[in-house]
C-alpha cells in the first residue's frame, strides 16, 4: 500500500512537470510567432526593398586545367580561348522569342534547337544553360553587337582543351567531355564543378582529374530588379589545375604512331632501370579534339565501326598470346629450377615426325625441321619441339610463378587506367577454379610455346623483357613523372642487392614476392644465358630476327620474335602451307616482337605487336630495329635533360 | 494486478484498431503532403531526385510506423537499454568506418540509406531514461547514486557526436535527456545550479568550439560582422522571409530561395522556403499543426498508465518541440545556425526514421495504454 501511495505522488510529480514544460513550449512558440510577425509584418517593407531592389548573386567562374607535358615539357593538353553562348534561365522571360532570335543571329539547325530544348527541360530554372560552347568569332561578335536586344544571353570567353598531337596520344592522354550523372557523383569533380565544365573522360585525363581539375571562382554581384549587374562585391579567384608530367618522349611517341599507321597494334618501349614508359602507342587511333564539344553522329560511327577498333587501347587493354617471346621466360624458369642441362639435345625432325604426348601430336613451326638442338640454339631459332619438352619437364605451376614474377598476370600502370587488362598467366589451380576441370599434360606443352589459355599485354610483355634486361631486378613501371626514381640511385641499390647477395637466405624457387629494385632471379648465370641466347637470336647467322640487326656496337640489340595463332592450324593448313597475305586477315598470325638496346649496357626494353601481321620476324622486328635507333639516338639528350631536372630540384 | 495484466494482453484487433489516434495519424500526413510540396519547389518546380526520394521514404516509413505501432509498449520497454546500446555501437561504427560529406563524419553507409545514427541516438535516450526512471521510487530520484548513471548515458553519445562534429544534434540529444530528468522529478536545484556553471564556464566552452562554430555563434550575435561568409546565410533567411510579408508570394513563387545562397534549401532551411511562398499565414498554421502534433502527444501520455509510457511521451513530445523551436529559431536569426532539421519537413532519411519511429511508440503507447509495466 505504501508502494501504491508512492506511485500515485509519482504520477502526480510528472504530470505537474510535465504542465510546467508545456507552459514554457507555449511561452517560446508565442516568441516565434512574433518573430514572425515582426518579420512579416512588421518589417516587410524593408526586406521586400532588400529581397528585389539589393540582391545579391553569385556566379562560379571555371578553373582552366592544368597542363599535361611529356618528359621534355612539351606541352601535350593545352587550354585554348574559345567563345561561348550562355543563357541565363530566370532572367528570360519568353524563352522561345529568345531562342528564336539567338537562332536568326548565329544560325541554328531544327536539330539544334531541338537539342536546347531538350537540355533546357532538364535544368532547374535558375539554371544556365549553355546554347554553345564553340562559337566562331564571327558568330560571337554578332552575339555582342545585338546583346540590348537579348534578355539574359551572356557571351562568354572561356577556355577549351587542346591536343596539339591529337592521335598520336589519345591512348595516353585521353580525353576531355562534358560531365556525366555519373562523374558528378566523383568528390573531385562535384566539390569542383561548375556548369559547362569539361571532365576527363579517359586516360591520365580521367585518372589525374584531382590533379588538373583546380578550383572555380567565385564573383558575387549586387543585381537590381531584372537581375542586371549593378556592382561586383566579391571575387575570389579561380585556381588552375596542377601540372601533369609524363615519361613519354613525344618524339618518339610520334614515331612509333608513324610505323604502326595503317596497321593494327601496339609498340611500348620502356627504361629497364627506371620503369619510365618512354613511348606507348596503339594503332589505329582516333582525334581527341573531336571529343571536347561533343562528336558529331558521323565521326563517332566512323571511330566505332571501324574493325581494326581504334578505341582500344591495344598496349594495356589488347590481351594476345605472347608465342614464342614466351620463351626465354620459359627457358630461365627450366634453368632456375634445373631441369634440363642446356647442353642436353633435342632433335626436331621436321612435319612428318612431329612430338608426340599420349598419341596427340605437337608441330614445330618449321616444316623441314630444326635437327639437333640444344637449348641456346633451341631459343635462338625458336625451335617449338625443344620447348615442348622441356615445358613438359618444367610443368605448368613452376612456370607460372616465374612468368608472374617477371610482370605477366598483373596490371602495369596499377589503376591508371581504368581499362587496363590484368592477362592471364594459367596454373593448375586456376584451372580448377576457374574452368572447374583439372589440367593436361598437353596443355602444359603448348603453354611452352606462348600459346593455350596464356594471355598478356604488350605492355606486360615490355616490361618482362625489362626485367630480364636489367639483369633479373624488379622494377617500378610508370608513366607519370616520379622524381624520387632516378637511375643513378636504382643502380646503386642494385649494387647493393648484389653486396648482398650472400646474405639472402630467401628460396627465389618459392612463389615469393620481391620488392623493388630487388633480384628475381635464383642464379644470376642462367639469366646471362638467356640474355645471350637472345643475343644470338639477332646478331648471328641462322637467328629469327637476323635481318633487322644493326652492326654497329652502338645500336646493336638483342630480342626474340613471337608469331602467335589466332586460331587452331588443321593439318590441311599445314600441307597447303600459304603465305600470309594469301590467307584471309582475320586468320593470319599477330607479329609479336621484344628486344633491349643496346646489347652492350641496356637501357631500354621494347615489344612490338601487329595484329594479323603474319609472322614475328617479317612484320615486327624491323620496325622495332628502326624505333630502337631513334631511342637510342635521342638517349644523351634524355639523361641529360633528366640529370638537369633533378639537380635544379 | 495480475487480472489486469491478462487484460492487457487480450485486446482484440478490433479493440486495438478503435484505440489509435486518428488525429495523430491525420495530422502526419497533413505535415508528410506540406513538406512534399515544399522539397518540390526547392527543386524549382521539377519532380526530380529529392522530391522523388522523398516521397519514396514518406511512403516507406510510413508504413513502418503503422506497423510498429503494433508492437507492445511493454516490448518496448524491455529492449529500452537495447535500442540505447545499439545506437551507441553506430555511433562508434561511425567513429571509424564512417563516410564523410564537407568535413563531418556523420553517417555510415547501409547501400539503400546513408544513415545517421547521431538521430537514431535521440529516440534511443528518451526510451534509455523513460525506462530508467520508470522503475526508480520517487523517494530515491533525488539521490547522487541513481543521478550519475543518466548523466553518464547522456555525456557518452553527446561526446561522440560533438566529435563528428555535429553541435546541433548533439544539444537535441542532450535537451531531450535532460527534459526527462526534469519529468521524473529530480529538484529544481540542480537545474539551476548546474544552468549557472553552464554560464560560468560558458567563455571556456567557446575556447574549445571548432572555429567554424565559433565563427556561427559570433555571427549570430552580429550578422553584419561577415555578411558574404557565415552571416549570408542568416541575412539572406531573413530577407526571404521577411519579404514573404502576410500571404506569401505564392507557390513556386519564391525569389530569394531560388537563389543558389543556401547549400541546405531542402534540408535545414526548408521553413525559410515555405515561409516566403506562404507567409505568415501558412507559417502560423504549420506552427499549429505542430503544436497541435505535440498536444496529441502529451494527450496520449496523459492517458497512459504506465509511468515508461508517459515519461515517454512527455519527454518525446519535449524532443519534438525542442527539434521545431530550434531550426524555426535558427532559420528566424534567433539561435545561431547549428545545424538542425525540422522534423518530417526537411530531407533526410534518417531524421524522418527517426521521428517515425518515435511517433510509432507513441502510438503504441496509446493503443496499449491499459498495460501495466511490471518494474522488472
Amino acid at each position: 500500500m505504501l508502494n501504491r501511495g508512492r506511485n500515485i505522488e509519482k504520477g502526480r510529480v510528472i504530470t505537474r512537470r510535465m504542465f510546467i514544460l508545456a507552459a514554457a513550449k507555449i511561452l517560446l512558440f508565442a516568441g516565434i510567432s512574433s518573430r514572425l510577425y515582426n518579420l512579416q509584418i512588421s518589417d516587410r517593407e524593408k526586406y521586400e526593398i532588400l529581397s528585389d531592389k539589393n540582391r545579391i548573386r553569385e556566379w562560379k567562374t571555371p578553373p582552366q586545367r592544368g597542363i599535361i607535358v611529356d618528359n621534355f615539357n612539351k606541352v601535350l593538353a593545352s587550354n585554348d580561348r574559345v567563345f561561348q553562348l550562355h543563357l541565363i534561365l530566370d532572367e528570360i522571360n519568353d524563352f522561345d522569342v529568345t531562342i528564336f532570335k539567338i537562332k536568326n543571329i548565329i544560325g541554328l539547325d531544327q536539330f539544334e534547337i531541338k537539342k536546347l530544348y531538350k537540355k533546357k527541360e532538364r535544368l532547374k530554372p535558375w539554371d544556365t544553360l549553355v546554347v554553345s560552347d564553340n562559337l566562331t568569332w564571327e558568330q560571337f561578335s554578332k552575339i555582342n553587337l545585338y546583346l540590348h536586344e537579348l534578355e539574359g544571353t551572356k557571351p562568354v570567353l572561356s577556355t577549351s582543351r587542346f591536343y596539339p598531337y591529337a592521335n598520336d596520344l589519345v591512348h595516353i592522354v585521353g580525353y576531355v567531355g562534358d560531365a556525366s550523372p555519373k562523374d558528378l557523383e566523383k568528390p573531385e569533380i562535384k566539390e569542383n564543378f561548375v556548369p559547362g565544365l569539361k571532365v576527363g573522360k579517359y586516360g591520365i585525363e580521367n585518372s589525374q582529374e584531382k590533379m588538373l581539375i583546380g578550383n572555380y571562382g567565385i564573383k558575387r554581384y549586387e543585381v537590381n530588379a531584372s537581375g542586371k549587374r549593378i556592382s561586383q562585391i566579391d571575387y575570389i579567384k579561380e585556381r588552375q589545375g596542377n601540372k601533369v608530367n609524363l615519361t613519354i618522349d613525344i618524339e618518339i611517341q610520334k614515331y612509333a604512331q608513324e610505323l604502326l599507321k595503317g596497321k593494327a597494334g601496339s609498340i611500348c618501349a620502356m627504361d629497364i632501370y627506371t620503369g619510365e614508359v618512354v613511348a606507348m602507342a596503339s594503332s589505329p587511333t582516333y582525334d581527341p579534339n573531336k571529343f571536347t564539344h561533343g562528336i558529331n553522329q558521323k565521326d563517332w560511327k566512323e571511330i566505332k565501326n571501324n574493325p581494326l577498333k581504334p578505341l582500344i587501347n591495344k598496349s594495356i587493354a589488347g590481351l594476345y598470346s605472347p608465342g614464342s617471346t614466351f620463351k626465354p621466360l620459359v627457358a630461365l624458369a627450366a634453368l632456375e629450377y634445373g631441369i634440363l642441362d642446356p647442353k642436353k639435345t633435342i632433335r626436331c625432325k621436321g612435319h612428318k615426325h612431329p612430338y608426340e604426348l599420349y598419341g596427340v601430336k605437337y608441330h614445330c613451326w618449321k616444316k623441314e625441321g630444326h635437327g639437333y638442338m640444344k637449348l641456346r640454339n633451341a631459343i635462338k631459332q625458336s625451335c617449338d619441339i625443344y620447348f615442348y619438352e622441356m615445358a613438359r619437364l618444367l610443368g605448368v605451376d613452376k612456370l607460372s610463378i616465374i612468368a608472374k614474377r617477371y610482370g605477366l598476370g598483373t596490371n602495369v600502370l596499377g589503376d591508371l587506367y581504368n581499362d587496363e587488362k590484368k592477362g592471364l598467366v594459367p596454373d593448375t589451380k586456376w584451372k580448377k577454379r576457374a574452368l572447374e576441370q583439372s589440367w593436361y599434360l598437353g596443355e602444359t606443352v603448348i603453354n611452352g610455346i606462348g600459346q593455350g589459355y596464356i594471355q598478356t599485354t604488350p605492355l606486360q610483355l615490355c616490361l618482362m623483357t625489362a626485367q630480364i634486361a636489367n639483369g633479373g631486378y624488379k622494377i617500378k613501371p610508370h608513366i607519370i613523372k616520379d622524381d624520387s626514381i632516378n637511375y643513378k640511385d636504382i643502380l646503386n641499390k642494385i649494387k647493393l642487392d648484389q653486396s648482398n647477395f650472400p646474405l639472402h637466405e630467401r628460396n627465389y624457387l618459392d612463389d615469393i614476392n620481391v620488392e623493388y629494385y630487388q633480384r628475381m632471379y635464383h642464379k644470376k648465370s642462367n639469366i646471362n644465358f638467356v640474355l645471350d641466347a637472345m643475343f644470338g637470336s639477332t646478331n648471328e647467322q641462322y637467328g629469327t630476327s637476323y635481318k633487322s640487326r644493326y652492326d654497329d656496337p652502338k645500336y646493336q640489340f638483342a630480342g626474340k620474335t613471337g608469331t602467335s595463332q589466332v586460331r587452331r592450324i588443321t593439318d590441311l593448313d599445314r600441307e597447303l602451307d600459304l603465305d600470309t597475305d594469301q590467307i584471309e586477315y582475320k586468320k593470319r598470325d599477330h607479329a609479336l616482337y621484344v628486344a633491349f638496346a643496346p646489347y652492350k649496357d641496356p637501357r631500354y626494353a621494347i615489344s612490338v605487336i601487329i595484329e594479323h601481321g603474319g609472322s614475328g620476324s617479317k612484320a615486327a622486328a624491323p620496325l622495332a630495329s628502326k624505333l630502337i635507333k631513334r631511342i637510342i639516338d635521342r638517349h644523351k639528350l634524355r639523361e641529360q635533360f633528366n640529370n638537369g631536372n633533378t639537380s635544379l630540384a | 494486478m495480475l487480472r489486469e495484466r491478462i487484460q492487457a494482453s487480450n485486446y482484440s484487433f478490433l479493440d486495438k484498431l478503435r484505440s489509435i489516434d486518428y488525429l495523430l495519424i491525420l495530422l502526419i500526413i497533413a505535415i508528410g503532403s506540406i513538406s512534399v510540396f515544399a522539397i518540390y519547389s526547392t527543386e524549382g518546380g521539377k519532380f526530380s531526385f529529392y522530391t522523388k526520394n522523398h516521397i519514396i521514404r514518406l511512403s516507406v516509413f510510413f508504413s513502418l510506423f503503422l506497423l510498429l505501432s503494433f508492437v507492445r509498449v511493454s516490448t518496448w520497454y524491455k529492449n529500452a537499454y537495447l535500442f540505447y546500446f545499439v545506437g551507441l555501437l553506430l555511433l562508434i561504427t561511425v567513429l571509424f568506418f564512417g563516410i564523410s560529406a564537407s568535413g563531418a563524419t556523420r553517417w555510415i553507409n547501409l547501400y539503400f540509406l546513408n544513415l545517421q545514427p547521431s538521430e537514431l541516438m535521440k529516440i534511443a535516450v528518451i526510451i534509455c531514461f523513460a525506462r530508467y526512471y520508470h522503475r526508480i521510487q520517487s523517494s530515491d530520484i533525488q539521490s547522487i547514486k541513481f543521478l550519475i548513471q543518466p548523466i553518464i548515458l547522456l555525456i557518452i553519445p553527446c561526446y561522440l557526436v560533438i566529435q563528428q562534429p555535429d553541435l546541433g544534434t548533439s544539444i537535441l540529444i542532450a535537451g531531450s535527456g535532460i527534459a526527462i530528468i526534469w519529468l521524473a522529478g529530480l529538484n529544481i536545484k540542480y537545474f539551476v545550479y548546474s544552468g549557472l556553471l553552464l554560464l560560468v564556464s560558458l567563455p571556456f566552452a567557446i575556447s574549445i568550439l571548432k572555429p567554424y562554430q565559433k565563427s556561427r555563434i559570433l555571427t549570430f550575435f552580429n550578422p553584419d560582422r561577415d555578411p558574404l561568409g557565415a552571416g549570408y546565410q542568416i541575412i539572406q533567411s531573413k530577407i526571404a522571409i521577411g519579404s514573404g510579408g502576410f500571404f506569401g508570394k505564392g507557390y513556386l513563387k519564391g525569389t530569394q530561395s531560388y537563389l543558389e545562397f543556401l547549400p541546405e534549401k531542402h534540408t535545414d532551411f526548408i521553413f525559410t522556403l515555405f515561409s516566403e511562398e506562404f507567409g505568415f499565414l501558412g507559417s502560423i498554421i504549420l506552427l499549429l499543426l505542430y503544436i497541435l502534433l505535440i498536444y496529441r502527444i502529451i494527450n496520449v501520455g496523459l492517458v497512459s498508465r504506465s509511468f515508461f509510457a508517459k515519461l515517454y511521451c512527455f519527454g518525446f513530445a519535449t524532443a519534438i518541440f525542442l527539434y521545431v523551436f530550434v531550426n524555426i529559431a535558427m532559420v528566424l536569426g534567433m539561435l545561431p545556425i547549428v545545424g538542425a532539421p525540422l522534423p518530417i519537413m526537411s530531407y533526410g532519411g534518417s531524421s524522418l526514421l527517426s521521428i517515425m519511429l518515435g511517433l510509432s511508440i507513441v502510438m503504441s503507447c496509446k493503443i496499449y495504454n491499459q498495460e501495466q509495466i511490471s518494474v522488472y
